[in-house]
């Protein structure tokens, strides 16, 4: 167990879980926590995009993360959640199997990704964290979902 | 945002206001208007906004006003006629002031340069200028330059005695509009105390009895002998900006001291007689008379509000509202109308009988919100009149560019649309009456040997027609080379040399991206977009353009748009366990196909006769990747659709479920366009519903535009024709 700083740069995180693997995300990105609900498929879209559904009037992509993470597709149950997260100006619901911690860690304690070649890992992973033997990749969501279109209008 | 900032807004608020009141006086004046009103709107306007620019330090714009603000007074005035050459002058000085509250608004300096070379076209417009007058920056900076030579003749009068005090006599009568627009007498008496000695004096004589006295009215008068050294015209400053509310004269009091205190016991005491003469009546019967003033006051209000309301007096009848406060209510009548759905829907799964006391009750918050919704959106909508008048500027920019002579004329301003259908129509409006100046109206002389006026004739026009709005923008000028146009595409390699073509068809290909018959890269119309761009954010406005043209006669684009981009009358159908809403604007007819009405193509092309016309078949459930295998048409239903121009195409839809007004949701806000998809709308079950892009649904079926995604779906089908 790594001993608490009590200084400024101090992060909270969210741990998840995905496919027995586990993720986390800063906490400040994350706005609710909900189960899942089917979602409306949108066509033409790319396989991790699970569909549009409806959060309090605002239509809401939901990306599957094992599948945008390379793992293989979730079936997702009544015991699935769909975490609400703000990435720059949008809000993107990310499909997850179990939400299972929040941590308090310092900058200090996350390490640079160990060099991996997977292209998947270099595009999502921003660091690594060692928490009582287990590690957890911090995801940054930036490329989470598709390339924007450029459409001059 | 603090109080300054606040207030400063609402200062280029106001200005926008007063730039339309001025292009509009202006652009009346030039169609011939000769009403003193006229002239004095467009004055007041320029007077407004220096007087404005002034508070706030904004010296560009207050030097450049006053140029203006002075030539057009020599045309209020009658000093200069109103001819067709200055009324140009005058509209390209708005322009350039539009241009400067711009910069003033976004904080930049504007191009010094700019303004003197229309400083001084407005003075050589004008005949102002040259010798009677310093040079502008100097007059600009002192506008007052011109009376000191009388300052230093009055030296000579005093017999040299050093300081060049001379006395005025103002007087000083306010309107009642001096009041009610909040100003103060006594601020501006004091600034009048603060160029020299004053002897104020008030004027009772127009003050009536108390029983007659208007408590709003105006009736008091202030003569003033000041003693100053400062100049008439900076007397007169003191009361520039209530000029309109106020009588106001000057007048200088040659020889001895003006302080003459006879007068002033005269007018001492004709003051307080007049006051007595005032008070002798008993209060009783006063009161009775104020009691019935009131009253009858009060309905004059009453009818006059009526009458302000049937759109006499707007000014007075209108607020104005943060446009966050009425999308946040926008947003939630949806989410009403989304709710009342489903309360609908659950009461109907739980099978309450139409006729019970539940039901009824739910057809009457149905039929409210629909109310509500309706009232809603019409605060949001908005006349068409702002738009179309930077168009006009759009076109003498254009004009002066090319060296054509073009008139634009105006039809349907008042016509209300949707505030945020308006704001993305500005882009397609300017490039499309661009190209028609550019490629469409041609040269003067073209024009006259061809028999036509000089001047080209550009017409907008907007009308409401069955629940959408109609832009129509016309030229007559040459019209559409089809020749040129069906050569420039196939050098393009955009068609087939081959290709058999209506004239309609080769007319359309203007729209094609990549295409542009311009010779040279004009400096206007091709900025790189091309009718492309236009249609795409037409399309994406979910409206429609079509073109009509005839050689040697002109042509005309007409757009046909939403009204609102919030709500859409839509039909619910579902395919491959989907649920989809097709817009009702496009529907034509739904019907249930026989087999022996349909005819394969060969590939998977299917065709089915209606009524002696054969009609592609789009499967929505293919084109849309939610199934590999083309549906059975006989378990289906079909969805007669028209497309721009007379194309028609029947949708193969499962089944259709009903008929309703959707809120439309953006899929963009949170993720971004899906082809084939216009918006999402949330149903009565709280599900997300996809809204069909007709037009794109078909092109993708039809291949000719299949944009290549850059993350193509795994779903996604090469749909070859």
């Amino acid at each position: 167990m790594t001993e608490k700083l009590e200084s400024s740069s101090t992060r909270e995180l969210i741990a998840f879980r995905i496919d027995g693997r586990e993720f986390c995300v800063d906490i400040m990105q994350v706005r609710d926590i909900r189960g899942w609900t089917p979602a409306t498929p949108l066509p033409h879209s790319p396989a991790y995009v699970r569909g549009v559904i409806n959060l309090r009037g605002a239509v809401l992509p939901v990306i599957d993360m094992a599948t945008r993470l390379g793992f293989k597709p979730t079936e997702p149950t009544v015991r699935h959640v769909i975490m609400v997260t703000q990435v720059e100006n949008q809000i993107i619901g990310l499909l997850v199997d179990a939400v299972s911690d929040i941590l308090t860690v310092t900058e200090a304690e996350i390490q640079p990704t160990p060099d991996v070649a997977s292209e998947l890992a270099k595009t999502f992973v921003r660091g690594v964290l060692a928490i009582d033997g287990r590690m957890i990749s911090m995801i940054a969501l930036d490329h989470v979902l598709p390339a924007h279109e450029s459409l001059a209008a | 945002m603090d109080t300054m900032a606040a207030i400063k807004q609402t200062f280029f608020q106001e200005c926008e206001e007063q730039l339309i009141e001025l292009e509009s006086g202006l652009l009346a004046l030039d169609g011939g208007t000769s009403e003193p009103d006229t002239i004095n709107a467009v004055f007041r306007a320029v007077h407004s906004i220096k007087g404005g620019a002034g508070a706030f330090g904004l010296e560009q714009l207050v030097r450049f006003a006053h140029t203006y603000e002075t030539s057009l007074d020599l045309v209020r005035s009658g000093k200069i006629a109103a001819s067709r050459s200055i009324l140009k002058t005058m509209l390209t000085a708005a322009d350039t002031l539009a241009d400067l509250v711009r910069s003033a608004r976004e904080d930049v300096k504007a191009d010094d340069g700019e303004i003197t070379r229309m400083v001084q076209q407005l003075e050589s417009a004008c005949g102002l200028g040259g010798a009677h007058e310093a040079p502008v920056a100097a007059a600009a900076a002192e506008p007052d330059l011109d009376f000191t030579p009388i300052q230093v003749s009055l030296d000579d009068l005093f017999g040299g005695a050093g300081d060049a005090k001379q006395s005025y006599r103002v007087r000083f009568e306010p309107k009642t509009g001096f009041y009610s627009r909040a100003n103060e007498p006594l601020v501006l008496l004091r600034e009048m105390a603060r160029l020299g000695e004053t002897q104020v004096t008030c004027d009772l004589a127009k003050l009536p009895t108390l029983a007659e006295l208007d408590p709003e009215g105006a009736y008091l008068a202030w003569d003033v002998v000041l003693e100053t050294d400062a100049s008439e015209s900076a007397i007169r400053d003191i009361f520039e900006f209530v000029e309109f509310d106020c009588d106001i004269s000057v007048e200088k009091i040659e020889g001895e001291s003006a302080f003459d205190d006879d007068a002033f016991a005269r007018l001492l005491s004709l003051a307080s007689s007049d006051t007595q003469a005032a008070l002798p009546e008993p209060v009783e019967p006063v009161m009775q008379k104020i009691a019935a003033e009131v009253q009858s006051r009060n309905e004059e209000a009453a009818a006059r509000k009526a009458e302000s309301a049937k759109g006499f007096n707007t000014a007075g009848a209108t607020i104005r509202v943060d446009l966050d406060r009425v999308e946040r209510l926008i947003d939630l009548v949806g989410e009403l109308v989304i709710n009342q759905a489903m309360l609908s829907q659950r009461v109907a799964e739980a099978r309450i009988a139409r006729s019970s006391a539940l039901a009824m009750g739910l057809d009457d918050l149905e039929q409210l919100s629909r109310e509500i919704q309706d009232s809603v959106m019409a605060i949001r909508a908005q006349p068409v009149k702002p738009i179309f008048q930077r168009m006009s500027r759009v076109v003498r920019e254009a004009a002066d560019m090319t060296g054509k002579s073009v008139m634009l004329q105006c039809d349907g301003e008042a016509t209300e649309v949707d505030k945020t259908v308006i704001e993305r129509l500005t882009d397609p409006l300017t490039h499309m009456i661009r190209n028609a100046i550019d490629h469409g109206i041609e040269k003067p002389e073209a024009r006259l040997a061809a028999g036509k006026p000089e001047t080209g004739h550009i017409r907008l026009a907007a009308m409401h027609r069955s629940g959408r709005v109609v832009i129509e923008i016309s030229d007559d000028g040459g019209g559409i080379n089809r020749e040129r146009v069906k050569s420039a595409a196939i050098a393009k390699g955009l068609i087939d040399p081959d290709a058999q073509m209506s004239d309609e068809d080769i007319d359309n290909l203007i729209f094609l991206p990549g295409f542009s018959t311009a010779s040279t890269v004009a400096d206007m119309s091709g900025r790189g977009v091309g009718m492309d761009v236009v249609k795409r954010s037409i399309q994406a406005l979910g409206g429609r353009i079509t073109i009509s043209s005839t050689p040697g006669k002109g042509s005309a684009f007409v757009m046909s748009l939403p009204l609102t981009l919030a709500v859409l009358d839509g039909m619910i159908v579902s395919v491959a366990e989907e649920t989809l809403i097709v817009p009702l604007t496009a529907i034509v007819e739904t019907l249930k196909p026989s087999m022996s009405d349909i005819f394969h193509m060969g590939g998977d092309s299917r065709v089915i006769r209606i009524r002696d016309s054969f009609v592609p078949l789009i499967d929505i459930g293919h084109v849309l990747g939610y199934r590999q295998e083309m549906a059975d048409p006989s378990n289906c239903v079909i969805v007669l659709i028209d497309l721009e121009g007379q194309a028609r195409r029947a949708l193969l839809v499962d089944a259709i479920q009903g008929q309703r007004q959707v809120v439309i949701k953006s899929l963009e806000a949170n993720y971004r366009r899906v082809d084939g998809i216009a918006a999402a709308t949330i149903l009565g079950d709280g599900r997300v519903a996809l809204i069909l892009d007709v037009d794109a649904v078909v092109e993708n079926a039809d291949g000719k535009s299949n944009p290549p995604s850059p993350d193509p779906a795994p779903l996604q089908l090469e749909i070859v024709e």
